[in-house]
């Protein structure tokens, strides 16, 4: 079941919501706050919600992606819930090393891996 | 107030272009499409441009909230010099400047969960050389082509 949404694709997988971002600039300044809010709500629908984001769409983001990122896992956490990113990008993933963010988030290759780690 | 060329950056100020931009984030979008223009067409690679463009994004992000801490009246000044072998990028905002020395280490322990603080660690990451002006104001970034990144 795919749930219209303006810059994410969100389905079910196993009880897991598997989210991908519709655009490929979407992580960008400009949406950022957006796409937190969307996903804000999302969390806010499940206590313990499992979620995975998939970056496989995504070409580039910026610190306030991280700020936003970082925000939601938080959350999640807080509500019992668990939270993976898969299938980024050699040059995102330099991004995520850099800042030692790859330490933070707990990084699939490809989101098969990632849903069965849940 | 006129720039000085920081020292290391080899440059005539006459060879800059300027573009002054309203500050707002849509706005602060347009020297980055004018400026990853020019690189594409001086082929410069992938990574390159991921670098500069990364870069440009959170000087100017900077520059919006922190600088000119949103205000619709201010403006943003670009400067950049793009050749085949480098690119220089000065974003200059009109707030009351900071000094780098001052932000916090993003990824210490105690900063990794905060969700501030990266965009000028990640400037200086990507890029070849940064300079800040006395006043605080103005960043200016040299990035080299091609150079791997350590």
């Amino acid at each position: 079941m795919e749930q219209p949404s303006s810059h994410l694709k969100v389905r079910r997988a196993d009880g897991v919501s598997v989210v991908e971002f519709a655009d490929r600039k979407i992580l960008e300044e400009l949406s950022i706050q957006e796409i937190g809010e969307e996903l804000d709500r999302l969390v806010e629908t499940e206590a313990g919600i499992k979620l995975l984001l998939n970056f496989k769409n995504v070409d580039h983001l910026s610190s306030a992606a991280l700020g936003m990122l970082i925000t939601l896992n938080k959350k999640i956490k807080e509500r019992k819930g668990s939270l993976k990113l898969s299938d980024i990008n050699r040059q995102i993933f330099e991004v995520f090393k850099i800042t030692k963010l790859n330490k933070v988030f707990e990084i699939h290759d490809s989101a098969e891996q990632a849903l069965a780690g849940f | 107030m006129s720039s000085q060329i920081p020292d290391g950056f080899d440059l005539d100020l006459n060879g800059l272009c300027e573009m002054v931009v309203r500050n707002d984030l849509r706005s602060a979008k347009l020297p980055e499409d004018t400026i990853l223009a020019e690189l594409n067409r001086h082929g410069y690679s992938e990574d390159t441009v991921f670098a500069v463009k990364l870069a440009l994004e959170e000087a100017m992000t900077n520059a919006v909230k922190h600088g000119n801490k949103c205000d619709p009246t201010k403006r943003i000044t670009v400067r950049y010099h793009i050749a085949p072998q480098r690119v220089i990028i000065m974003v200059r905002d009109e707030g009351c400047g900071f000094h780098p020395d001052t932000v916090p280490d993003p990824t210490a322990a105690e900063n990794i969960e905060r969700p501030n603080g990266r965009g000028i660690m990640l400037i200086h990451s990507y890029m070849t050389k940064v300079y800040y002006s006395p006043s605080g104001n103005e960043v200016w970034m040299l990035k080299l082509r091609d150079e791997p990144r350590n």
